[in-house]
């Protein structure tokens, strides 16, 4: 009866490509907003991910990485004193402009790291060397900020080129690849010294974080209270910095409503346009089932077949659906323009909502369908 | 075909195929509430095609709802092959359905977007059988309908007559002891209508059969072999012979 169920399904063309469209937007919809809200909250947490360190050592009224509130300059030292930490080096981060010869200005994101170590440089190079960051007035730069400085520019920047950060000298050493910021604009690498000294305005305080390290034997967790249990400062490691910040923007922003709202539309609709499709599928298909269960198809067996007819259209739909966000994600990863993740949770819970819309939209139909009387069609 | 159902649990005699005793129906309630069938009595025989005839909205329909196990009575005996339909759950009902009758509608009810075979497979793949063998089973019967040839076709491109052979191969792909004909030939044009009768007397024949036909269309009277006239809701004369038949129409 499955088959026969599948051929009845197939066989009417407008319902078939009503639902698999039903499925598929509602899918599409489900997916790309969960992907552009992780994706967007994986931007706000760049920093974290373009400058690796096990231990983010902060002020404690810092709850998230984009919240600058300098630190002392001597609680490097401090942090470097406490028993276990195998280093202990500054970091810079903020906002700054990037002046080109042309006199086209660029937002940038600049970043300050340890001369000595490099604790902090890019990993992922696509040209020159990260330890050229050593040579003066040297900077490296990512591949976004490649394409919006040559896009006000007569040819591509590469290295080699001059920019002008705050009135100084900013030459490109290396290109690197680098998660985009939420707050916008390429990141610069600078060593500390040059960030704080030229880069940017003069102030009191500059020092946003310092990156450490536990001494072998010893967990990231127990050095993270040792240093808040001896300096009072705040201490995470990467994955608890990560959260913090994305629970911030969950809790500060209204981005969550909007993009729950967006799912919430998308999976309303699916319910709505099967549903609403199986109902009529069952009305215009009244003698044909009542013949069935004169037959003797049981109400039973009728419901197993409609609920094969669902799921077929919601697995078609789903996967229909998410090839279309995945192409999505590939035209977002290329273009570097578009927040999105696509992590294996969104297909497992879009999937589970789309289940769900199958399971509603089938009781609809079977609803309307135990009611048909078979001796109805011997009228 | 095997039933799934325990044995009769009140065997007819030898050729009797079904009876039925003070049947009584009602539609709606209260000053709503139509009579279809009052104590109307019916019986059936093997072999044999038993005709119900009426003016229109003389209770036929009803009647042979409910001696398919479509429709329940409000009071009366059903014995149709021995099972007691009147204590039968709508389980039961489906079940003694899937097994031991065939249908043939009136608008022939096939499913549009399956093939010929696959319409007539239908009643075996209720049954449990594999949809190969049943479609197998099914294009020897078409040949034995006359549509060797058009398995795989649309039924909606079919004529009405062949459309009604489709049915009536569909109706008798599971070898039903009883085969339930409402109107069979009213769709249909006088020559096709006589073909398609012609088809059902010869199933009549099987002595392991029992074909009931209703029908308003003095024209196929002749085919029958044993007649139910319907007036009201009662049975109101049943003619046992041909001759009866051609004489009194």
């Amino acid at each position: 009866m499955n088959r026969l169920a599948l051929k009845m399904l197939f066989g009417d063309r407008a319902k078939y490509v009503m639902l698999i469209s039903g499925i598929t937007f509602a899918t599409l919809l489900m997916a790309s907003s969960a992907a552009l809200f992780t994706g967007l909250m994986m931007w706000t947490t760049s920093l974290l991910h373009n400058v690796r360190a096990p231990v983010w050592v902060a002020d404690p009224k810092a709850a998230l990485v984009n919240d600058n509130k300098p630190l002392r300059d001597t609680d490097v030292n401090r942090v470097r004193s406490v028993d276990g930490v195998a280093w202990a080096v500054p970091l810079y981060q903020g906002i700054s402009q990037a002046r080109l010869l042309n006199g086209a200005f660029q937002l940038i994101t600049i970043v300050g790291i340890d001369a000595s170590t490099l604790i902090g440089a890019p990993t992922r190079i696509i040209a020159g060397r990260p330890e050229d960051l050593r040579l003066p007035n040297s900077i490296i730069i990512d591949d976004e900020g490649i394409k919006h400085l040559s896009a006000k520019y007569e040819h591509r920047v590469g290295i080699g080129d001059v920019v002008e950060i705050n009135d100084h000298e900013a030459r490109i050493v290396c290109i690197c690849k680098t998660l985009r910021s939420l707050t916008g604009g390429p990141y610069v690498f600078t060593t500390y010294e040059r960030a704080i000294r030229d880069y940017v305005p003069p102030q009191r305080k500059l020092l946003s974080f310092v990156l450490a390290a536990p001494q072998p034997g010893i967990s990231v967790a127990e050095i993270n209270q040792r240093i808040h249990r001896e300096t009072g400062l705040a201490a995470y490691s990467e994955d608890e910095f990560m959260w913090s910040t994305i629970w911030w923007y969950v809790i500060y922003t209204h981005i969550p409503v909007n993009v729950g709202t967006i799912v919430i539309i998308g999976f309303l609709v699916g319910i709505v346009i099967s549903g609403q499709t199986f109902y009529s599928f069952v009305i215009e298909n009244t003698r044909a089932l009542g013949a069935l269960k004169a037959m003797g198809t049981s109400n039973g067996r009728m419901a197993g077949m409609l609920a094969v007819q669902s799921l077929t259209v919601g697995i078609i739909g789903f996967g229909l659906g998410m090839g279309m966000v995945t192409i999505n994600g590939v035209i977002a990863d290329k273009t570097g323009e578009l927040p999105f993740l696509l992590t294996w949770h969104i297909p497992v819970a879009v999937l589970v909502a789309v289940l769900s819309i199958c399971v509603v939209a089938a009781d609809r139909g079977v609803q309307r369908m135990s009611k048909i009387d078979c001796a109805s069609v011997f009228r | 075909m095997k039933s799934n159902l325990p044995p009769p649990a009140a065997p007819l005699g030898d050729k009797m195929a079904l009876k039925l005793e003070g049947i009584a129906k009602s539609f709606g309630q209260g000053q709503a509430r139509t009579i279809a069938l009052k104590q109307a009595n019916f019986e059936a025989l093997f072999g044999q095609l038993t005709m119900l005839v009426g003016p229109s909205g003389c209770g036929k329909t009803t009647l042979l709802s409910i001696m398919a196990g479509t429709l329940s009575a409000d009071a009366g005996q059903i014995n149709v092959l021995g099972h007691l339909l009147h204590q039968f759950k709508e389980g039961a009902l489906t079940t003694f359905r899937a097994n031991h009758v065939g249908f043939v509608f009136q608008q022939f009810n096939l499913i549009g977007t399956l093939t010929t075979v696959e319409n007539v497979s239908v009643p075996l793949v209720i049954n449990g059988v594999k949809p190969k063998e049943a479609e197998r089973r099914a294009v020897e019967l078409l040949a034995r309908v006359g549509l060797q040839g058009r398995e795989n076709e649309s039924p909606t491109k079919l004529s009405g007559g062949q459309q009604q052979r489709v049915a009536i191969a569909r109706a008798l792909i599971h070898n039903p002891p009883l085969l339930i004909c409402d109107e069979p030939t009213s769709a249909l044009d006088r020559e096709t209508g006589i073909e398609i009768m012609e088809i059902i007397r010869d199933i009549a024949r099987d002595p392991q059969r029992c074909v009931i036909v209703v029908s308003h269309d003095p024209r196929i009277y002749r085919f029958a072999d044993r007649m139910a006239e319907m007036e009201d809701g009662c049975i109101t004369r049943v003619l046992s012979t041909p001759a009866e038949i051609g004489a009194a129409h």
